[in-house]
């Protein structure tokens, strides 16, 4: 996994609650064998009209947030299926950063896995950033994970988010998980030599 | 200080770091959790073994991990070949990767085939105090038999295939106390969604609850799963009931059950699997049942739930304006008026089946309810999809299966179906369907679908007339 960076982007707006991985990824695109080539297929159902064409109301689709690396939503993201094809669209479209006032469990987990950053902020510091968005054409931020902020490179307006520091240091190394729990391979042998039953 | 179930589970397993003080003190309070079952089915594992592949790694204890094919199985002409090429590729790779690595899988030509979640249990795979996971958020349901099971992603897969380890944060823990006596017509799927709109869909993200009071005492084992399964649609990383009598009554005689000298062992530890008296839970909630009425969704998320006797909500019943914009949107997406009453739903079609509603007690259920009767004429189709093919087997030997085709059912081979639509078993734009699946949210059963969520015997007598009605009225 590479090692996660600075990013510096607009934020795409999305004013939906519990946003669920059929919404992020539809079950028809589940069939691929790769982790690659899901991003034409992000937000499907909400992207394209029926007709196949783009619906030019959603954000996605406006020339302005055509580029952008964050996206911005409500509580509950992530919610349903265990798919990763949810994360590995968002990462393939281009989404390095999701910023919401919480997360499903499982869908968290697994953007650590992708090396996506899922930002957690307050309830009212999300509607903040809503408005302030909302209210401006410019909205470009910088997300630094070191330092644990996001900053409004238009006014200085500056959030600060907590992380795990093992989730965080895992992100800024790129570390691989079964490389790291592979080490711990004597203590494992040790426990499997004392199962008694199963 | 006493345990609670989840405790006890969660220490047998946790793998000793001692050996690595540095490495210990780095992951703080992070815990190398081993994993006694893997389970895999066809969707979310291919991604797993690239990875394998790719970085030259065996599968570790191949003699814990099994694998089926169910997401995307067709549940007819199973004879001639898959016509979707691309699943026809996804349950090939399966195949092939189950060779490769050794691990036995339950393909659609074996007795042992049917959703993941129905098989595992009916095997004797899945048993008390077992940690258990799967790339499928529904795992949870193996919790009904105290087991600490739960779905992970495909990287998650990856490295239990690896490793047979997980590495996790301890979740909090939630006690949901059912008090009370479930009334006539009124099942276990009717117990979880009064929960799920009480919690909310996230009311238990962080938690791993455990069910317990009289009410789940007297359910069955398939009642009991049905409440484990939908524990993900309150936000919960699993759930989880104490083993008992009936549990050990289920579990033993079964093909991968133990026996002999490891069964009498087990089952010393097995009768020590309940919280303790003095055990503190995080968080506690009480549900009186006794009153509950038959229960649907009406939305497009599983705590958009309304009594049979209630009527569809209007915006201002929201408590904020979040609330007020998801019970609009909703609104919209369902085609409903607000103050529809719920038993003036009217549908296109009824899908029984899924990893929820699946099993032998479920399908006596519905056909209880049907048994004489003919389906509306303006129901188009009802689809009757077993768990597995032993449900199947057990079904076709009391004779569900000819109630089922009398009434103008399709009685069908065992898969998830039209739970999540991923073969030919899927609605059309726009229609509408009762279905005794887990999740009802936009676009889940086909692109404009429309779900609502329901028990079998709702779902069956809601075929019969075309719309949902108050099944207490019909038994």
């Amino acid at each position: 996994m590479k090692p996660f960076e600075k990013i510096t982007s607009n934020i795409c707006p999305l004013d939906i609650s519990n946003i669920d991985t059929d919404q992020i990824i539809p079950k028809q695109f589940l069939k691929r064998v790769e982790r690659t080539g899901f991003g034409k297929y992000l937000f499907y159902d909400w992207r394209y009209n029926k007709d196949k064409t783009e619906n030019t109301d959603f954000n996605l689709n406006k020339p302005y947030f055509k580029n952008a690396k964050i996206l911005l939503a409500r509580e509950n993201f992530g919610c349903g299926s265990s798919r990763e094809h949810a994360p590995w669209a968002l990462k393939d479209y281009g989404f390095e950063v999701i910023i919401a006032s919480s997360y499903a469990d499982i869908f968290y987990n697994n953007c650590f896995q992708n090396g996506i950053l899922p930002i957690i902020l307050q309830k009212d510091e999300i509607n903040k950033l809503f408005k302030l968005i909302e209210n401006s054409s410019e909205n470009e931020y910088e997300v630094d994970l070191e330092n644990q902020s996001i900053l409004s490179l238009k006014d200085n307006t500056k959030f600060i988010f907590n992380l795990d520091k093992n989730r965080k240091e895992k992100l800024l190394k790129g570390i691989d998980d079964i490389g790291y729990t592979l080490q711990f391979e004597k203590s494992i042998v040790e426990y499997e030599n004392s199962i008694e039953f199963f | 200080m006493g345990k609670t179930l989840f405790e006890k589970v969660w220490e047998k397993h946790l793998v000793n770091l001692d050996n690595y003080p540095k490495e210990k003190e780095y992951l703080e309070d992070k815990k190398l959790l081993y994993i006694d079952l893997h389970l895999l089915h066809e969707v979310t594992s291919p991604q797993a073994f690239e990875g394998l592949r790719l970085t030259g790694r065996k599968v570790r204890k191949p003699e814990k991990t099994f694998a089926t094919m169910d997401h995307n199985v067709p549940t007819k002409d199973r004879d001639k070949p898959v016509s979707d090429e691309i699943s026809r590729k996804q349950m090939e790779f399966l195949k092939k990767n189950c060779l490769e690595f050794g691990v036995t899988l339950f393909d659609i030509n074996s007795y042992d085939n049917g959703i993941v979640h129905v098989i595992g249990p009916e095997l004797g795979l899945t048993l008390p105090g077992k940690t258990i996971v799967c790339g499928d958020s529904h795992t949870s349901t193996h919790g009904a038999f105290g087991a600490l099971a739960f779905g992970i992603g495909t990287s998650e897969v990856e490295h239990v295939l690896a490793t047979q380890c997980l590495i996790q944060s301890k979740p909090k823990t939630m006690r949901i106390n059912f008090t009370g006596k479930l009334p006539k017509g009124l099942y276990a799927k009717d117990m979880i969604l009064a929960l799920i709109r009480k919690l909310g869909t996230a009311g238990a993200t962080g938690y791993v609850i455990e069910y317990a009071g009289d009410a789940i005492k007297e359910l069955s084992m398939e009642g009991r799963m049905t409440i484990c399964n939908m524990s993900i649609e309150a936000g919960a990383k699993a759930g989880m009931i104490a083993p008992d009598q009936k549990t050990f009554d289920y579990i033993l005689s079964r093909p991968y059950s133990p026996t002999g000298d490891k069964l009498k062992k087990a089952m010393a530890w097995w009768q020590t699997l309940k919280s303790d008296n003095d055990a503190i839970f995080d968080k506690e909630i009480e549900l009186n049942i006794s009153d509950l009425k038959p229960q649907i969704t009406w939305g497009t998320s599983p705590d958009m739930v309304i009594d049979i006797t209630e009527t569809v909500p209007s915006p201002d019943e929201g408590l904020n304006e979040n609330e007020k914009n998801n019970i609009s949107r909703a609104l919209k997406y369902t085609e409903l008026n607000e103050k529809t009453d719920a038993d003036k739903i009217y549908l296109d079609k009824v899908f029984i089946g899924s990893c929820t509603n699946s099993r032998i007690e479920d399908l006596r259920e519905a056909a209880s309810i049907i048994k004489g009767r003919k389906k509306a004429e303006s129901v188009k189709l009802v689809l009757v999809v077993p768990g597995s093919y032993r449900v199947k087997e057990q079904a076709e030997k009391e004779g569900l299966d000819k109630i089922f085709k009398e009434a103008g059912f399709e009685w069908r081979e065992p898969g998830c179906s039209m739970c999540l639509a991923m073969n030919d078993d899927i609605l059309e734009p726009g229609e509408r369907c009762a279905s005794t699946s887990n999740r009802n949210f936009e676009g889940r059963q086909g692109k404009d679908s429309k779900t609502h969520l329901v028990s079998p015997a709702m779902a069956a007598a809601a075929a019969i007339h075309g719309h949902f009605v108050d099944i207490r009225k019909e038994i």
